[in-house]
């Protein structure tokens, strides 16, 4: 499992069946500071994310089993969790959630 | 299987039925000598290990299903599976 924070969506028409349904969010790897680390990747989601909040992502073949429309899919992530809060000694931690520029 | 120093916690309300009741600990992989290598990671707590602690993580499914003795947790990936006492290198500890 890794942290990450929702950056955006991904909108696809064409796709598999199995893939049907499912919400596809951009994930921005972070580590456990707040720091992004790596490349962005698209993860569906089950945890009823959206864009700004901190969540927990799974990625592998694990993550394809967390599919609701069944366990074999192609997907490599899935964004498992909303992370309310992270507690790290004497390390400042990332926001739950992430306002958006110029949002109240 | 790693060695990694547990440098906290993560709370989550809402989340996937399989990691409901675990602790989500942060884990920082260390090489033989003790010192930070690579990113942290999330693993979920099979031993009531707490923050400090020098922890075994594995980092495979079926393990992880084997460690948490819950077959059906079949998203489930990464698993703190021990607690280590030493770390003997070449003589060294």
């Amino acid at each position: 499992m890794k942290l990450g924070r929702v950056i955006g969506t991904v909108v696809s028409t064409q796709k598999l069946e199995s893939l049907e349904g499912l919400k596809l969010l951009l994930v921005q790897p972070l580590d456990e500071t707040g720091k992004p680390t790596g490349a962005a990747l698209v993860a569906f989601d089950v945890a009823r994310a959206g864009e700004g909040d901190l969540v927990f992502y799974e990625a592998g073949k694990e993550a394809a089993q967390a599919n609701p429309n069944g366990w074999f899919n192609p997907a490599d992530a899935a964004i498992i969790g909303i992370v309310d809060a992270v507690n790290v000694e004497g390390r400042s931690a990332p926001a739950p959630k992430e306002k958006k520029a110029g949002s109240a | 299987m790693i060695v990694a120093r547990v440098l906290g916690n993560v709370v989550s309300t809402e989340k996937h039925p399989h990691y409901r009741g675990y602790k989500i600990l942060v884990v920082q992989p260390v090489d033989p000598a003790g010192a930070p290598k690579g990113k942290s990671i999330l693993a979920l707590d099979g031993v009531q290990a707490g923050v400090g602690d020098l922890v075994l993580v594995v980092d495979e499914g079926g393990s992880a299903r084997s460690v948490l003795d819950d077959e059906g947790a079949m998203t489930v990936r990464t698993v703190v599976c021990g607690i280590v006492d030493r770390v003997d290198v070449e003589g060294k500890a």
